[in-house]
């Protein structure tokens, strides 16, 4: 395989702008920064609510990643497991695109429950499945590297980076919704909240099928 | 789905009440014997029209016998909570159900004089899907639209409770009943809610035999009507609270919370008290332990009036009840408007302060032993019953039908369809327009209207003033 220190950085690059594009999403719930900022009156209240979704995000992500990170010690394994992964993320893509009926039971969650909230929208929109094929690939450099380490330490070393990547993209995606609910908070008011809020069911999905095909195509480029 | 959300969607009720005025206005039609369809009647509303206050559009349905009533949106401002995941909706479909018939029809009002039916959802499927009959409110919230009944299971919708059923907000079908813990709750008329705070309220009118031919003297007498209110905890789908007003306090039709959902607060309308025939508005408030409470805030006095002029179910009394059967709170949540249909009086309260209402503004037009006639000089049958304000609360409308069966034992002899229009003062106030009055194609009566883009018993907004 032929991974870089430009490949290396491209796929962080990734992991930030899958970030900042998440946090934008208003699926992803800064407008409920909004509302708790404005029902409680206070600014912490806002703070808070940026920190719940934060967390349930970060679960989120963890919850698909760690499973293939596990995967990765299977070194023989390592295509077989990229292009399955890669083609996950695609018929995701494809089911959003088909399927484009939200689902019922996100608005069953009570309003106090923001964590389990952030959760489950991360989880029905295949969030975290947008980061596997750039995680798989960033645990490709680092085999690229390592070479003939024990399936053990490859382990240890591919939940570490799952650890880092999910917490990069939550930082990234607290970040950027983060910074929108205060824009509407402070400056634009809720006037803007209506305007900002586009449709991306189908760029969202589309965003899916694009990544699933890069990885596929990046996975038979490197063979 | 739209790329955008819709334009009549708003953040906060401060935001609706900026928003451009209402062009049209779609009254049900209700033919009072079923010897015509039932039908939606579209009013110009726009004062630069040439047809401006008179129907531009009628749309009658394939049936008779349906018993309009209540109707409402298939979205509302509601869809821009971020929870449920629907801020791309268009607020495009009037879901009008019969409380007759049980039959549903979901209206496709996009060009509003070239309204169609869109689908019509036949009673078997009401009765198999929700075990409930009489579908009657209508909000949209966060699983679907949530449709309230008047009546249970069985032909006379006396086997088992009536309750809330939720349907599907983009296919319209029908997905089943809201409840998961009823508690006490045993009839249902009316219910809104607070979104972000997850609260619903749901009221009590009576079972179908006590109304659907006639009002039961002996029934409301042993106060045998609805007395109660219940505060759900909405996503849980639970009774978490009854309250009882009190027996004599009958009819307990109308739950107006407080627009800004930072507030929890809100009014309910009484029909009559029976010990001394006053109209009644309670306000309920949550209180510091979180606890729900309530009190009397206005009372209404009846009218004394010679038996001789009063209509035989009042002559023992030998007074007019004010019957308060519909209140409406403006988007400002300043003025409640509250409907004496029996007295003929439209009220206007302040209540800026929600535990000491202050009268603000009153109108008189028809009404028992008195028909007043309306300032343009027509005759208006009954009293004022539904009323709607326009979201920028500068004009109130409203109609003059309050059941078929009931305005026949209230009003013998009367007949008629009217939709008037008065204008509020800077500082309160009420004036009637003079120039403003629908009279109804012979053989209809008129009931609730709905506004277009929206009104002030919609729109559930999901984020506070500011």
């Amino acid at each position: 395989m032929e991974l870089d220190a430009s490949t290396m950085t491209a796929l962080w690059g990734a992991v930030i702008i899958s970030g900042i594009y998440h946090g934008v999403n208003p699926g992803m719930g800064w407008p409920l920064a909004v509302s708790a900022g404005l029902m409680e009156g206070r600014h912490s209240a806002m703070v808070k609510a940026i920190g719940a979704l934060a967390i349930g995000h970060l679960l989120a992500m963890l919850a698909i990643l760690l499973p293939f990170s596990m995967m990765t010690a299977l070194i023989d394994w390592q295509t077989e497991i990229r292009i399955g992964a890669a083609t996950l993320v695609i018929a995701a893509g494809i089911y959003l695109l088909i399927n484009r009926r939200h689902p019922r039971f996100l608005s069953r969650v009570q309003p106090s429950k923001l964590v389990l909230w952030s959760f489950l929208a991360a989880m029905a929109h295949g969030a975290g499945l947008m980061l596997v094929p750039i995680y798989l690939g960033i645990c490709g450099v680092d085999i690229g590297d390592g070479g003939h380490e024990a399936a053990r330490d490859l382990m240890g070393q591919n939940i570490a980076s799952a650890f880092t990547v999910a917490l990069a993209h939550t930082a990234a995606m607290s970040v950027s919704g983060g910074l929108i609910a205060v824009a509407i908070y402070f400056y634009f008011g809720l006037k803007f909240l209506s305007r900002a809020w586009f449709n991306l069911d189908m760029v969202w999905a589309l965003s899916l099928i694009l990544v699933g095909s890069f990885a596929i195509y990046a996975i038979i480029k490197g063979h | 789905m739209t790329l955008r959300p819709d334009p009549t969607f708003h953040a906060t009720a401060q935001l609706a009440m900026q928003a451009p005025v209402e062009n049209y206005g779609f009254t049900v039609m209700l033919s009072p014997d079923g010897s015509q369809p039932d039908g939606i009647a579209v009013v110009d509303l726009n004062p630069k029209s040439d047809t401006y206050g008179t129907i531009v559009h009628t749309l009658l349905m394939p049936y008779t016998g349906d018993e309009f009533h209540h109707f409402g949106w298939n979205a509302c401002s509601s869809s821009l909570s971020p929870l449920s995941g629907h801020a791309f909706l268009e607020r495009r479909y009037l879901i009008v159900p019969g409380i007759r018939s049980s039959r549903i029809y979901v209206i496709d009002v996009k060009d509003p004089l070239d309204a169609k039916i869109h689908k019509i959802i036949e009673p078997e499927e009401v009765f198999a899907k929700t075990g409930y009959s009489r579908p009657h409110t209508i909000h949209c919230g966060p699983e679907g639209i949530y449709v309230s009944t008047l009546g249970g299971g069985g032909k006379d919708g006396t086997d088992g409770p009536p309750g809330i059923f939720i349907m599907d907000c983009e296919t319209f079908e029908i997905i089943g009943q809201y409840e998961m813990d009823r508690g006490k709750q045993d009839k249902h008329y009316d219910f809104w809610w607070n979104l972000p705070q997850d609260y619903m309220v749901s009221s009590e009118w009576g079972l179908p035999p006590q109304f659907e031919n006639g009002i039961v003297a002996e029934d409301l007498l042993s106060n045998k009507y609805g007395h109660s209110i219940h505060f759900w905890d909405l996503r849980k789908r639970k009774n978490i609270q009854t309250m009882d007003f009190g027996e004599n306090y009958q009819m307990a039709l109308e739950i107006r919370p407080a627009h800004d959902p930072k507030k929890s607060y809100g009014f309910c309308g009484v029909v009559v008290d029976t010990t001394n025939l006053q109209g009644a508005i309670f306000t309920w408030w949550r209180g510091e332990d979180g606890t729900w409470q309530s009190k009397k805030t206005i009372t209404i006095d009846p009218r004394p009036e010679k038996a001789e002029n009063l209509p035989p179910l009042l002559q023992g009394f030998e007074a007019v009840p004010p019957l308060v059967t519909d209140i409406d709170l403006s988007l400002d949540d300043k003025y409640l408007y509250v409907a004496c249909w029996g007295m003929g009086e439209m009220h206007q309260y302040d209540v800026s302060d929600p535990m000491n209402p202050v009268l603000a503004g009153k109108v008189e037009l028809g009404g028992i032993a008195r028909g007043t006639k309306h300032p343009g000089g027509g005759d208006f049958a009954f009293g004022p019953q539904m009323v709607e304000i326009s979201r920028d609360g500068k004009r109130v409308y409203w109609t003059n039908s309050l059941y078929s069966t009931w305005d026949d034992q209230f009003y013998p002899g009367q007949e008629g369809g009217q939709m008037v229009m008065a204008h509020v003062g800077e500082n309160g106030g009420l004036t009637l327009d003079p120039d403003f009055y629908v009279d109804f194609p012979e053989g209809h009566r008129a009931h609730q209207i709905r506004l277009e883009g929206g009104d002030c018993s919609t729109d559930s907004f999901c984020y506070p003033n500011v």
